[in-house]
């Protein structure tokens, strides 16, 4: 009933290959862009930007960035919260050396250094699949953020070894430093998440987005068919690990303000990054979103739940988190491997007949 | 424009062109076990060339070694009159050889048509910033790609499923989709391996006519290994027989069907 396509009709391949291809899915899609950009910037306050908006859009970005290793080229990797720290401290390193350029241009360019590092360490994939790479790259995790606590150069040498945000602004209104109004981190953090989700769709709907599934569905009959399979495997880690490396950089620059590589960095966040993109769906930019939505939101709503309505104690609700959280994966796993987008689109396309099923 | 053979107006011109492939004395080893010995036969351009032999005859093999998966031990292989370095299986597809397997071989998380466009990837050179913002040159050639998908898959009669994805096929189509994504990168030599094994009498009559008018239609050179006689002989301008790894016979299906060897290859014969 809501999904209709009777009456749709594509007339050009342009129009088929778009992104939404049901009217009532583009106007809605318009509306969110519409409520997220002009609406909620005026009404969102503090508690809402720090608890759920800005880490939701930061890791959603991060979790963009790993689905399109792990969910559309099929290689695995637990070193999702090096590379974050690797965006995170050439952001920091950046801001430093060049004040006078624009922080926006740092996060990119923090993507960019982010995405050589995560080349070469993308390297072994071409070697080792699986549960193997999964262990390399785990070594990547440990070796980076090591680099980061030993080498003082990366830390300015300051005598906390850790890395605080300088202020830095954007038309005049900061967006890093003690100084950030709610609506700023918000809107910045909004800004980055929408332009990775735009661009990580156009890549992942083109020829590089079937090379990577050819290579995750099948690898030998893609070669057959004339993937150069290091190429598309290198490819992924770097475009892959430039959302990551983006998604550091704000962690660190915008949100935390400071942050030490061990603590801010350190294997949980590749563990998390990598659950939001099993609970939310492997292949599925729409599923980078649900999950990342999901395992920010859960804290909170748990928090607001159990500490302040029935008044249990903080570590008890922590502990039922952690049990919910393995509980989601351990059933998604089982039941619906696509995840929360699987769902959704199941949803759509009941959507679409109801009430009238038959 | 990317040249596209054109489609010929009558059956009766097929024109059985120059030798566009030769295999000079392959032998191909694993360890100690001779796969292919010393086999020379050439494919010519337009024709449609069967390999057959018994099971373990090193059929498949010699498959794998004309599309790079193996590189033989001994011998050349001559494409287009120049011999062939050791290759890459992608760069082989590039020099426009293009195959379909045994077991389909399909990318089963994506759409019929996603299998089909990537098979279009040789002629698609992807720019990472334009595609990123999807404008200029990748989306005109994401139409015009799509375009010469959208003619193949028409030409198949597959055009019902082009969004279903693959692994919700039958078996059947499955083979038909395969066929499509080799057929689609308009290739100058197309190899089937066995690509009627598994099919009721209906589908195999349905593949039957599909490789005719492949190679009627676009002029495509195909060589394919089938086990069915019955199809082999009805199909094929030439045949080579193989078995035990070597070549028992090689020319028009009724010589290789009198052929002595072949004979005793297939039916056995009593070791008195």
């Amino acid at each position: 009933m809501f999904y209709r396509e009777a009456g749709d009709f594509k007339i050009s391949y342009v129009a088929d290959n778009q992104t939404f291809p049901i009217a009532f899915d583009r106007y809605r899609y318009y509306a969110i862009l519409v409520v997220g950009f002009l609406v909620l910037p005026f009404w969102v306050d503090d508690y809402l930007v720090n608890a759920i908006l800005a880490p939701f859009f930061i890791y959603a970005i991060a979790a963009i960035g790993l689905n399109i290793l792990t969910g559309y080229c099929g290689q695995v990797s637990l070193g999702t919260g090096g590379f974050m720290a690797v965006g995170a401290y050439s952001c920091y390193k950046l801001m430093t050396g060049f004040p006078d350029v624009s922080i926006v241009l740092h996060i990119i360019l923090a993507g960019g250094i982010t995405a050589v590092v995560g080349t070469v360490f993308g390297l072994p994939s071409l070697r080792i699949k699986g549960f193997y790479l999964a262990v390399a790259t785990l070594a990547a995790q440990f070796f980076l953020v090591w680099l980061f606590n030993r080498v003082s150069w990366f830390y300015n040498y300051s005598a906390s070894g850790q890395i605080n945000a300088p202020e830095r602004t954007v038309f005049n209104v900061p967006v890093t430093g003690p100084n950030v109004e709610p609506w700023a981190m918000y809107l910045i953090c909004l800004f980055f998440a929408f332009f990775s989700a735009v661009i990580a769709r156009n890549l992942t709907r083109g020829t590089l987005g079937r090379t990577w599934m050819a290579i995750r569905d099948m690898d030998i009959a893609a070669e057959i068919i004339g993937v150069n399979p290091l190429r598309a495997k290198l490819t992924a880690f770097a475009i892959s690990s430039f959302f990551v490396g983006i998604s550091g950089a704000l962690f660190f620059a915008v949100y935390l303000g400071a942050a030490e590589a061990g603590d801010s960095f350190g294997i949980q966040k590749s563990f998390i990054v990598l659950f939001m993109i099993i609970i939310g769906g492997l292949g599925s930019i729409f599923g980078s979103f649900a999950g990342a939505a999901l395992l920010v939101v859960l804290p909170v709503f748990l928090k607001l739940i159990g500490v302040d309505l029935f008044g249990w104690p903080t570590d008890l609700v922590a502990h039922i988190q952690l049990v919910i959280v393995g509980l989601l994966i351990i059933l998604f796993l089982v039941l619906e491997p696509h995840g929360l987008a699987q769902l959704w689109r199941i949803a759509k396309e009941k959507l679409r007949l109801w009430p009238f099923p038959h | 424009m990317i040249n596209q053979p054109q489609p010929r107006t009558s059956t009766d011109d097929r024109v059985i062109g120059d030798v566009i492939m030769q295999m000079k004395d392959i032998t191909l080893r694993f360890g100690g076990v001779v796969a292919i010995s010393s086999i020379s036969f050439d494919i010519r351009e337009g024709e449609i060339r069967a390999i057959i032999g018994p099971n373990g005859a090193g059929k498949s093999s010699m498959l794998n070694v004309i599309s790079g998966f193996y590189r033989p031990q001994e011998g050349e292989i001559w494409f287009r009159g120049r011999k062939r370095p050791a290759m890459k299986p992608y760069q082989v597809a590039r020099q426009g050889i293009a195959r379909t397997f045994q077991n389909i071989a399909l990318f089963e998380g994506m759409s019929v048509l996603d299998n089909v466009m990537t098979g279009r990837l040789n002629h698609m050179n992807p720019n990472v910033f334009l595609q990123a913002i999807w404008k200029g040159k990748a989306e005109r050639e994401e139409v015009e790609n799509r375009e010469r998908a959208e003619r193949i898959i028409d030409f198949l009669e597959i055009q019902h499923i082009r969004k279903t994805p693959v692994s919700r096929l039958p078996y059947g189509l499955k083979k038909r989709v395969e066929l499509a994504r080799a057929l689609v990168s308009e290739p100058s030599l197309l190899l089937l391996d066995e690509p009627m094994a598994g099919m009721n009498v209906e589908e195999k009559e349905d593949m039957s006519r599909f490789i005719l008018d492949v190679n009627d239609e676009f002029g495509t050179t195909i060589a394919l290994i089938e086990h069915d006689m019955g199809v082999v002989m009805d199909l094929s301008d030439r045949v080579v027989v193989m078995d035990y790894g070597k070549k028992i016979g090689d020319g028009i299906p009724d010589e290789v069907r009198s052929n002595q060897d072949v004979i005793d290859a297939y039916l056995g014969v009593s070791h008195d």
